[in-house]
């Protein structure tokens, strides 16, 4: 009786728990690691007093913003103004459910697994959820009743929308080759294959790639929020604490594709050459350690990315989207799909 | 899309409008229709103030014009000074004064760098360049002790001579600028990016340039051949051998490359300066009270923005009786308007930032 407690209602909350937390957990992670790893490219020292080596620098600008006066300026629609931040953190957190962390850990007799819900369309599931949060972005822009908002808005949604097109083609040529579009499904199946779907589809890859990158709005893709344009974009008029969930959004966001990315393409938790023999040892190495690793390394190419690169302009954006990777990845479904019919 | 024209207010308070500039843009959409720079939020009268001090005295103003070039507006004024004077320069002295106002321009060539490509969103360059620059500003602060305005020259000549230790200092920092020039252009110059954000954006032709009063590297990018150092030398700028960069397409690209050219071109100028700097002192002995005839004079230098020129009437007492500056930056704002319309909104960042003005001189 109480084993059917612990595994049917206890562990289920514990993992809804984590999977709530963790996006949390990392948004001070890479809070911190961007600020370090751009003071580096940059030849500067980045913030290094609050904590060893500055790592408790997020939570000082959290306090910091928790005391900060929220403004709300005359004419601002206040319930559209207050709930848009929500919109944005909650859909980034809610995709979670559907990632797995990792793979299957077998504790005593019971199979733990590192996901907190199995959906057969649950790749659908993210992308859809995700792509709500640019409700938020244009509520946000648009209650605020003041012209940068607006104008960060109006970007954000042609942007959005223009590169949900590329990320859906470039997930399709994956779902061909896993015949499934269950996140836990897709990494099995490259156990199966004993190859990562990156090294048989780098198109897709990285139209998905800079697809995810557009949708996250990070640099160079920053327009709805280009600080030397439109002072903050869409979050311009915010200040305090629901700045501080549009900020969180964004990272979150960035952990979420990195994940999809990792699943898709990288193989989830699965180590390198999963069916290499002599390699095998590497399966002792739990899987959501491999998944980490890999999720790392995409959220540091972010990092890099922005330390790097100048930021596109508007029409340019478009015509990257409109004129490059949709043409491309249509291609590229329809060499896929031919390969997978011969 | 239908959409009505707004306008939007672009400052003062704007991250990049370089200080308190407001521009009022008249957008469709985001498609720029007009622009109209309002000036004068950093007034603070140095022009009338000068009046009521005495030409040892205004040097220091000097400095609050352009901070990013202190010395140049120094040299720009004691050149004034001295020809209404009649005071002549012991040659080491001009070398001196050649030697730190090219520091200066490159310090304000590097800072430029990183504000533009910042502007663009590349924030990497701007710490590039800054950093650069801090090594010039050392050389600076070793010399007169002070960083950003400076007050490094004098009526008559320079306040020190330099030491081993400063040209040491000055040889070491214009060894690390091509180095860091280097970095730079490889992170912009052949960025794609970089290129469709500054390549035909902002284009003014030759001769509305001219009509328009555009001095500095922003004409030179237009390809014409305007640079007062090399067509009416001052300050024996004839001694030095150095080529003046000219663009071809009058674009933000184009004025992007003719200033890492200059910066170059300055660093071969300092080299030769130190090389060939003449022994014998370096000021000449000035009267402790200045009394300068009436009379009146204009003269200009090419300052790292453009053309700098004072307009100095004097009336016989130790202080002028008026005192003019045609600043570069002001003149050059007036093309910003020729050269933002159709474009979009990130193109007036882009392109006000190639023009490279400050506020300090704008609003004097």
């Amino acid at each position: 009786m109480s084993s059917t407690l612990l595994y049917e209602f206890i562990i289920p909350l514990l993992k809804v728990a984590v999977v709530a937390i963790y996006p949390m957990l990392m948004v001070i992670v890479m809070i911190w690691l961007e600020r370090r790893v751009v003071a580096w490219i940059q030849s500067r020292i980045g913030p290094n007093r609050v904590g060893f080596q500055g790592v408790l620098q997020p939570f000082a600008d959290a306090i910091k913003l928790f005391f900060k006066e929220n403004i709300m300026q005359c004419g601002a629609d206040r319930f559209i103004f207050n709930v848009a931040p929500v919109i944005v953190l909650w859909s980034a957190l809610l995709a979670f459910t559907f990632v797995p962390l990792g793979g299957t850990m077998q504790i005593g007799t019971y199979n733990l697994n590192f996901w907190v819900a199995e959906s057969p369309v649950g790749l659908l599931l993210i992308l859809g959820i995700s792509a709500i949060s640019v409700f938020g972005i244009i509520f946000g822009g648009w209650a605020s009743n003041s012209k940068y908002p607006l104008l960060g808005g109006l970007r954000s949604v042609v942007q959005i929308l223009s590169y949900e097109i590329p990320t859906g083609l470039a997930v399709l040529s994956v779902v061909f080759f896993s015949e499934s579009m269950n996140m836990i499904d897709i990494v099995k199946k490259q156990q199966e294959m004993g190859v990562w779907f990156a090294f048989i589809l780098p198109v897709s890859l990285i139209i998905f790639w800079i697809s995810a990158v557009a949708e996250t709005n990070r640099c160079p893709f920053d327009l709805p929020e280009g600080e030397s344009e439109l002072v903050a974009g869409f979050h311009t008029e915010y200040s305090g604490l629901k700045f501080g969930y549009f900020f969180m959004a964004e990272y979150a966001h960035m952990v979420l594709l990195s994940s999809v990315v990792v699943v898709l393409f990288f193989g989830g938790w699965l180590p390198p050459f999963p069916n290499v023999r002599f390699l095998s040892f590497l399966h002792k190495v739990p899987g959501f350690i491999w998944y980490f690793v890999k999720i790392m390394f995409f959220l540091y190419f972010y990092i890099w990315i922005r330390g790097t690169f100048p930021r596109y302009r508007f029409d340019e954006l478009i015509k990257l989207a409109w004129k490059w990777l949709v043409p491309l990845s249509l291609l590229n479904v329809m060499l896929i799909a031919l390969i997978k019919v011969l | 899309m239908a959409f009505k024209e707004i306008e939007l207010n672009m400052g003062p308070q704007h991250p990049s409008t370089h200080g308190v500039l407001r521009l009022k843009l008249a957008v469709d959409n985001e498609v720029v229709l007009r622009v109209e720079p309002v000036v004068g939020y950093l007034h603070r009268g140095i022009e009338k103030l000068c009046e009521h001090h005495t030409y040892f005295q205004i040097t220091p103003y000097t400095d609050r014009l352009d901070y990013f070039a202190a010395t140049q507006n120094n040299l720009a004024y004691l050149l004034a000074v001295e020809k209404l004077a009649g005071i002549e320069v012991p040659k080491r002295g001009q070398y001196i004064r050649v030697i730190l106002a090219e520091l200066q321009r490159l310090a304000s060539h590097l800072a430029w760098i990183g504000f533009n490509a910042n502007d663009i969103g590349a924030m990497s360059v701007l710490l590039y360049g800054f950093a650069e620059r801090e090594g010039i500003l050392e050389i600076f602060e070793e010399y007169i002790g002070a960083r950003l305005t400076i007050h490094s020259l004098r009526i008559g000549g320079v306040p020190h001579d330099l030491d081993a230790k400063i040209i040491s200092m000055i040889l070491a920092a214009l060894d690390s600028i091509p180095a860091r020039l280097k970095d730079i252009e490889m992170l912009l110059s052949d960025n794609r990016i970089w290129k469709h954000r500054t390549q035909g954006v902002g284009v003014i032709p030759a001769d509305e340039a001219l009509a328009l009063g555009l001095t500095g590297p922003a004409l030179r990018a237009a390809g014409v051949r305007w640079d007062i150092r090399k067509n009416i030398p001052y300050s024996s700028y004839e001694d030095f051998d150095f080529d003046v960069p000219l663009g071809t397409n009058s674009d933000v690209y184009d004025r992007y490359l003719v200033r890492l050219e200059e910066i170059r071109q300055s660093v071969r100028i300092i080299r030769q300066a130190i090389a060939k700097l003449p022994g014998g002192e370096s000021r000449a002995t000035v009267p402790k009270i200045l009394k300068i005839p009436a009379g009146e004079v204009f003269h200009s230098i090419e300052a790292p923005k453009g053309e700098l020129g004072f307009y100095i009437q004097a009336n016989g007492s130790e202080k002028p009786e008026r005192v003019k500056i045609k600043v570069p930056s002001f003149i050059n704002l007036q093309s910003l308007e020729r050269m933002c319309r159709g474009y979009l909104i990130a193109d007036v960042v882009a392109i006000l930032g190639s023009l490279d003005i400050v506020l300090g001189e704008i609003d004097k």
